[in-house]
């Protein structure tokens, strides 16, 4: 017997799971930044963040009858993102619960991988500040290298807004030694992981690039510190690792840009005018929302394609 | 393999070339005991036999007489007695009277066969179709209707498709190098008789050997008395896929776009492929029908992968097995590329008129991935040498809506296999983009009747 199939006979390397093993080894600076930063709480928590995204995808889709997915990788990712986008004194049953809300309820619910609407660990992130403001509200930071312990304090962005505490310098900015989440800190980590997956193909330069430059460009023209809203805050950890996110954000490179450029738009109205420090997470998450539409918008025109006469 | 695109920009796919057989020339394999020859190999309605079970034949007679205009006839290729007619289903589902012919082993020629005559566009366009000339490059079409264009059409550019952009097959390249001279003067012959001013032959980079020796035979053709008065030149473009398809390559050599459910005829230009061209060239001098094919024999199954000449209606299995046979067990047998080629059922099947190429895959090659969902990473839409949006046709087929793929252009899909090919979710859009073709042809039909739409 043969086997005989639709063509094309052959295909390409690259698979779902490669693409979110890049995306693991992107995270890997950061992973390792958090331990120097936080101390063995970061690298624990992104462990027990994976981990538990990864049992509940288990579950769900068992229960669900549906076919085992979990090999995709992309369960690992949404953990690690979801950890990276949290504070390290996190309780680590509302980290657990976090990831419930992103697996279960954002992404099996919707359909599993490629169904979901909105990007699970920035919506997660979300339902946790709104549910559990006692819990993830207070950010801390140390320099393990220094010795020192975790303390409590305010992150760069609650210092510019409210005026009151010393602003870090821009070299402990970039390194990340400075109160606030765990993955979102260290701008070198980032960065090494965002170029990684720029040089691996993964992720192309438009919706970094105009997320970041619109961010950048409001807080000039609102006569804030621009390089405080650069180096702080989760701009970078969301420019390279969720405006980036295939599934909840568009394709074409238009639709990138209005993405990147809308995003940016609300983080900077958030941060600057609302009564939160931080709006990255909102920004993308009404992003996610507008992306279908966009997407619309910007669909390519076929090559020497001839409009059909409406029925 | 991924590969950075910082500007996400549109990229066609570089699929490994495996021009394993590039050096080797074309060898030519007889003695075939028994010939099975379809009477229907061509894109439009195929023929009716002539002959009957006990009939003598001999190379080059003629088996079966058109159904219809765009039928050609379908000729011997071997001397014999008909065993059987018989009705067969094809891989492709549909029926066909197949001539099985047992050969006497002497290649007697039919003593008809002359050199046509050729006087005029009319008589030229029926010595081809005389000829049971179809296009060789693997799709099929009678060259007779392509060199036919409907009135009002005018055509000011021949291009030769010497690019064969899919991977294995080196046939092309072979007539190039062993042929080139009747390959131009095949193109200079429909250029004088169809009245088109200028040829411009389309070849990939990865063939420069070929390319030159097209660029040779052009020099030394120089004075020949049809020379077109724009000139015949060679144009050799980056490898990359789907150079070969049709409108890519319009679109590549002259800069001209075939709107949607056109023809390259409404822009002026007619494509053929170098070997149809050759074939054609060699027709005219010796008057010979097309009864043997060109084709490159490879894949991981095949012992000695080679270019073999070989007797159209002998079977895949005896080809195999006189070129050197198998390392291991066929898994998969492809007509053609593994892009575009189709996976036939059984290796018992007949070599066709537009082989060409057989690729005989093992196990290993011959089981494809099976597929997961689609993260919408937009490698598809990037790949798709037409800018469709191959992950939305896929969608709008399987929810069974031929409004949205119509409204989407799935008919201007040329299913050269690229959005599948890079798929990491290793979906089946050509496949699916297939079906919904049929959907919206389906749907247009039953408004045609007057049902509901």
């Amino acid at each position: 017997m043969l086997h005989v199939s639709a063509s094309p006979h052959i295909r390409d390397r690259a698979t779902t799971q490669g693409i979110m093993l890049h995306v693991i080894l992107a995270l890997l600076p950061v992973i390792i930044a958090s331990f120097f930063i936080f101390g063995l709480t970061g690298p624990l928590l992104f462990a027990v963040s994976a981990g538990s995204a990864v049992i509940f995808e288990l579950l769900t889709r068992s229960v669900m009858k549906r076919e085992q997915t979990v090999g995709d990788l992309s369960a690992v990712v949404t953990g690690l993102l979801l950890a990276a986008s949290l504070p390290a004194n996190t309780p680590l049953w509302v980290l657990i619960i976090g990831n419930f809300v992103a697996i279960v309820v954002i992404k099996q619910m919707f359909g599993g991988l490629g169904g979901n609407f909105a990007n699970p660990a920035v919506t997660a992130r979300i339902v946790l500040s709104v549910s559990f403001a006692g819990q993830i509200s207070s950010y801390t930071a140390a320099d393990k290298l220094a010795g020192m312990d975790l303390v409590t304090s305010a992150t760069p962005l609650m210092i510019a807004k409210s005026g009151q505490g010393a602003m870090p310098s821009v070299l402990d900015l970039f390194l990340g030694k400075h109160a606030g989440s765990l993955g979102e800190t260290s701008i070198l980590a980032l960065l090494i992981g965002g170029i990684f997956l720029l040089v691996r193909g993964i992720i192309d330069i438009w919706a970094p690039l105009s997320f970041i430059g619109t961010t950048v460009l409001f807080s000039v023209l609102t006569g804030q510190d621009p390089l405080v809203h650069l180096l702080s805050g989760a701009l970078i950890l969301a420019a390279f690792f969720m405006v980036t996110d295939y599934v909840t954000t568009p394709t074409s490179i238009l639709g990138k840009v209005i993405f990147g450029v809308g995003a940016g738009l609300i983080t900077g109205l958030l941060r600057v005018y609302s009564a939160m420090p931080e709006g990255v997470s909102f920004a993308i998450l009404l992003m996610n929302i507008l992306t279908p539409h966009i997407e619309r918008w910007t669909a390519p025109t076929t090559i020497g394609g001839v409009k059909h006469a409406k029925k | 393999m991924i590969r950075m695109n910082l500007l996400g920009l549109p990229r066609p796919i570089h699929p490994k070339d495996s021009k394993n057989t590039a050096a080797m020339a074309i060898e030519p394999i007889n003695g075939f005991s028994t010939v099975t020859i379809p009477l229907d190999m061509q894109v439009g309605p195929g023929c009716e036999s002539i002959v009957k079970k006990g009939d003598h034949v001999n190379v080059g007679q003629l088996l079966g007489e058109p159904k219809g205009p765009w039928s050609v006839p379908v000729h011997s290729s071997v001397s014999g007695t008909v065993k059987s007619i018989s009705d067969q289903i094809l891989s492709d589902g549909t029926h066909a009277e197949y001539v099985t012919i047992e050969s006497d082993g002497l290649d007697t020629p039919c003593p008809d066969i002359a050199p046509p005559q050729v006087t005029d566009k009319a008589s030229f366009l029926a010595a081809i179709r005389a000829s049971g000339l179809v296009g060789l490059g693997g799709a099929a079409f009678p060259v007779h209707i392509k060199l036919d264009p409907p009135p009002g059409k005018t055509i000011d550019t021949l291009i030769v498709n010497a690019a064969e952009c899919e991977p294995y097959l080196t046939v092309d390249h072979r007539i190039c190098l062993e042929g080139a001279e009747d390959a131009v003067e095949g193109a200079l012959a429909v250029a004088r008789w169809c009245g088109i001013g200028k040829v411009i032959f389309g070849i990939e980079d990865n063939k420069k050997e070929a390319a030159k020796s097209l660029k040779e035979a052009i020099r030394e053709l120089k004075d020949h008395p049809h020379m077109p008065e724009g000139g015949v030149e060679v144009k050799v473009l980056p490898t990359s896929y789907p150079t070969g398809a049709e409108k890519v390559l319009i679109r590549l050599l002259n800069g001209r776009v075939v709107p949607e459910g056109g023809l390259p005829a409404d822009v002026g230009v007619i494509v053929q492929n170098v070997t149809t061209l050759h074939f054609l060239s060699r027709y005219l001098k010796t008057g010979m029908p097309l009864i043997k094919k060109a084709i490159t024999l490879d894949g991981s199954a095949v012992k000695k992968p080679g270019n073999f000449l070989v007797p159209i209606g002998s079977a895949i299995a005896d080809v195999i097995e006189k070129a050197g046979g198998t390392r291991s067990e066929p898994a998969k047998i492809i007509m053609g590329g593994p892009m575009m080629g189709v996976a036939v059922d059984d290796i018992s099947r007949p070599i066709l008129k537009h082989n060409n190429g057989i690729l005989v895959l093992d196990e290993q090659d011959a089981v494809l991935p099976m597929e997961s969902a689609c993260i919408l990473c937009g490698r598809c839409i990037r790949a798709c040498p037409m800018r469709l949006l191959p992950m939305a046709l896929d969608k709008a087929a399987r929810a069974n809506n031929p409004g949205e793929l119509q409204d989407r252009h799935v008919m201007n899909c040329i299913e050269c296999g690229s959005c599948s090919f890079v798929c990491p979710a290793k979906r089946y859009l050509v496949q699916n983009i297939r079906f919904g073709k049929t959907l919206v042809r389906q749907a247009a039909a039953s408004r045609g009747k007057g049902g509901k739409s």
